[in-house]
């Protein structure tokens, strides 16, 4: 940026106490038009807060926030509408049930003080924001039936239909694939040209250097490091964000040629879905299944863990055949799963930690009279617990008061608890921090060594590369590649998944 | 998604509805040679008409997110205070002024409803339950339990009661008050379609964090709306007394189910978000058809209760299983490679 710019929006000095801990320490950031500024960080670093602060959600405890030239101790959420503030929340916080049209025009009806509504008026205000930022969305669907990287631009369209002049991204990318990411990132940029300032909230490094030209580094709610984002790589990136050194190269340990082979997949096909499936996966070994949305890659694991069977083939778990019909056929068979979206299906959110890591394996626990071997539960949970590493006061903390990170870890420790052969997880470290992410490859890292066979469903392809001794990569339903150790590369995996 | 088959079918499962009441008809016209005559669509849109009055407001709730079982206590608490106001001090102000009062009687209850709710953010069928028995217990106590007969109520009343809008040659009247009903029914289907408001309701009914996130006003809005549908009820209640020419204070308390079914089977979503007048109107003539001509059909009345039951089982089903197939992810693999 050759350019010096006003800032149009600068908060000095805020400090935000929750409770007695800090959330943010003294945070200062401005925001340029025509800049992306990157604040990132990990779970709990306090980039949250400091979007409630902008949009006025919060009030800080002390600092002060200028905007459009005047100064001010706290906003009120209308008067950071009011001032162009716009923050597109993880969720995106649209409308299900209306329109997309009426979601983008919503807004600025209520910022008019309209009493009536003109389907005319908000088609035509849609429609103006649509062609402007040259996209394309149907505007008579409902939000609901939308994918969701449409929601995400219905979400754009509605905090650009006004005038907006800063925009806060809250993790935008989390829930969207490669392609889509390039999408939005290109409407990012579109966004600079009409002078925006945009303010990219994310922990996903690669992301953050590609389209910021400013990065602010949060870590424990202190600011750590801002500077051009010219001058940062993602390894200067994740060492500021965490703390310490991440490596997300390679680490993986040769695998016994004697182990066993522990599953035999052959030719299993849903129509539709997939076609022909061949694989095998040994004791000890990580295999990577990768591919594009859609392609088949989830729906090949949940064929394998029964949750909707395949129409043909076999599956040979340690040397037996076994018709996976059901998940129940699955879990006998010795196949765990870890699901994609762990919040909802793995977990019971309002139980305690203990009671989540056994909810699956009670049955083991039986004594001969067919209670409950309280002991043995308690045994169990106590070693998963230090095994695991679980951040938590105690096993008795709830699961949805723990960070992204800890709640995959037990999902892990459920799926441990009932020790599986084999162990299948699909996409294990979305939406966890990279500190978290790093750790959770480590643990099961550590149970391939100890014998378990591990297949990961992801599009991460760092985290495929660091830890997998083989990839597959699928598409359209087949798997057109295989690659193996040291081919196991970053570009590799990206031309093939292209192909 | 917008197919031809789609449109017929309607946004809510209108088309459905319709089906379904036309297969009833047909049913019950087999079954019964008495069945279809003018006399029996007269008394089944008599029928109809308060039960509407009350579906409306319960649709309003359902579309913003709640549930609402108090209308029946402030329809009869409303219009019960308001008739025996009249007798007692022998006054007859006219049926404008009756039903302002009975309509800002309503109106009160019903905005104690949404402060309690809005406010302190309570489930809404509790709150409801509570101050359902709360309001009756204090018509009982406090403004009286008698009867009021047809020769106590207020002429303005009875003079309205035996007003026919139209004879049918083959027996069967239409009501005068079919008129202000029909109107209450626009006029809520205006508001809702073409009114800020009215879309609030919905925007609420689909996410009540998201509305509040894009500046509408939740508390307040949601207050207004307990207070209108308070004063709906009062306006029921007052057609409820014109229609049946007495005021009986231990009336209408009890009908809930047989509104929420309709309203429910009128396509409303119990989860917020979704619903329509015209839908409601469909649901109300379903279930009255029920209601009116099982009897008819030789099925015996005390299947009645039953058969609401199940209507309104099938409604939550239907509604079940269209959300099932609408979240059902599309597949996206394009085609089958042959080999």
């Amino acid at each position: 940026m050759t350019v010096v710019a006003q800032p149009v929006l600068e908060v000095h000095n805020i400090v935000k106490t929750y409770g007695g801990v800090h959330a943010l320490k003294s945070v200062s950031i401005s925001l340029i038009p025509g800049e992306v500024h990157c604040v990132a960080g990990e779970n709990g670093s306090g980039k949250s807060t400091l979007i409630k602060i902008i949009s006025g959600v919060e009030k800080p405890d002390s600092g002060s926030i200028t905007i459009g030239g005047s100064r001010r101790s706290h906003l009120t959420p209308n008067e950071a509408i009011r001032s162009g503030v716009q923050v597109i929340y993880q969720d995106f916080s649209l409308f299900p049930n209306l329109t997309a049209a009426e979601n983008i025009a919503m807004l600025s009806e209520l910022a008019d003080r309209r009493k009536l509504s003109s389907r005319k008026r908000i088609y035509a205000d849609a429609e103006r924001i649509v062609g402007e930022l040259g996209l394309k969305i149907d505007l008579g669907a409902e939000v609901e039936s939308l994918s969701v990287a449409d929601r995400q631009l219905v979400a754009i369209c509605r905090a650009l239909v006004g005038d907006a002049k800063v925009l806060v991204m809250d993790e935008p990318t989390t829930a969207l694939t490669h392609t889509e990411v390039d999408r939005l990132f290109t409407i990012v940029r579109r966004l600079q040209e009409r002078g925006v300032a945009v303010m990219f909230v994310s922990h996903k490094l690669n992301e953050v250097l590609q389209i910021a030209q400013r990065i602010t580094i949060l870590r424990n709610g202190e600011l750590v490091e801002t500077g051009p984002s010219a001058d940062y790589t993602s390894r200067s990136v994740a060492k500021a964000m965490t703390g310490r050194e991440v490596s997300e190269e390679r680490h993986v340990t040769p695998l016994d040629p004697d182990a066993p082979l522990l599953l035999d997949v052959k030719n299993l096909t849903r129509s539709g879905d997939f076609k022909s499936i061949d694989l095998s996966l040994r004791g000890g070994e990580i295999l990577g299944i990768t591919g594009l949305l859609g392609s088949g890659r989830s729906e090949i694991a949940e064929a394998i863990f029964g949750i909707r069977p395949a129409q043909s083939g076999e599956v040979i778990v340690a040397g037996q055949a076994h018709k996976i019909g059901s998940i129940r056929d699955a879990v006998r068979a010795g196949i765990g799963y870890v699901p994609e979206d762990r919040l909802t299906q793995g977990l019971f959110l309002d139980a305690s930690i203990a009671d989540n890591m056994v909810a699956s394996s009670l049955d083991s626990y039986r004594t001969k009279y067919g209670l409950l071997d309280r002991k043995r539960i308690r045994e169990s949970i106590a070693d998963l617990f230090k095994r695991l590493r679980i951040q938590a006061p105690n096993v008795a903390a709830v699961v949805h008061s723990l960070s992204g990170g800890n709640a995959q870890r037990v999902v892990l420790a459920k799926w441990l608890d009932r020790k599986p052969a084999i162990l299948v997880l699909n996409g294990p470290t979305v939406g966890v921090d990279i500190g978290s992410k790093e750790e959770i490859l480590a643990i099961l890292r550590e149970q391939a060594a100890a014998g378990i066979g591990i297949i990961i469903i992801s599009d991460d392809i760092p985290e495929l590369v660091s830890s997998c001794h083989r990839v597959l990569i699928v598409h359209e339903g087949r798997i057109t590649s295989e690659l193996v150790g040291d081919d196991i590369q970053a570009d590799n995996i990206q031309a093939r998944l292209a192909a | 998604m917008r197919t031809a088959l789609g449109r017929l079918r309607g946004a809510n499962n209108e088309g459905l509805l319709v089906a379904v009441i036309v297969v009833v008809v047909v049913a019950m016209a087999i079954a019964s040679p008495v069945f279809f005559t003018p006399a029996t669509f007269f008394a089944l849109v008599r029928s109809s008409m308060v039960p509407l009055v009350f579906a409306l407001g319960v649709l309003l709730i359902m579309i913003s997110g709640g549930i609402d079982v108090s209308f029946p206590a402030i329809a009869i608490f409303a219009a019960y205070t308001t008739v025996r106001w009249a007798r007692d001090g022998n006054l007859d102000p006219g049926l404008v002024v009756l039903f302002v009062i009975a309509m800002v009687v309503g109106g009160l209850l019903g905005l104690f409803n949404g402060v309690v709710i809005a406010r302190f953010r309570l489930p809404t069928l509790i709150v409801t339950l509570g101050t359902q028995t709360i309001y009756k217990g204090v018509l009982l106590t406090y403004i009286g339990s008698l009867y009021i007969s047809a020769s106590e109520l207020p002429d303005s009343i009875t003079r309205l009661s035996d007003v026919h809008l139209w004879d049918a040659p083959g027996g069967g009247f239409l009501h005068f008050m079919i008129i202000p009903v029909v109107l209450v029914a626009v006029l809520i289907a205006w508001m809702l379609r073409w009114t800020i408001f009215g879309r609030s309701i919905y925007a609420i009914g689909g996410d009540a964090e998201a509305a509040r996130r894009v500046g509408i006003r939740v508390v307040r809005t949601q207050v207004l709306l307990y207070t209108l549908v308070g004063a709906l009820a009062a306006i029921g209640g007052m057609v409820y007394v014109i229609l049946g020419k007495n005021a009986n204070p231990q009336a209408i308390v009890g009908t809930e189910l047989d509104i929420i079914a309709a309203v429910v089977l009128g396509g409303a979503s119990i989860f917020g978000g979704r619903g329509s007048v015209f839908g409601t109107v469909l649901g109300v003539i379903l279930v009255q058809l029920i209601n009116n001509n099982l009897v008819l059909v030789g099925i015996p009345s005390t299947w009645q209760r039953a058969a609401v039951g199940m209507l309104l089982l099938l409604g939550v089903t239907a509604q079940a299983l269209g959300r099932v197939r609408s979240r059902k992810r599309p597949v996206i693999v394009q085609k089958e490679v042959e080999a």
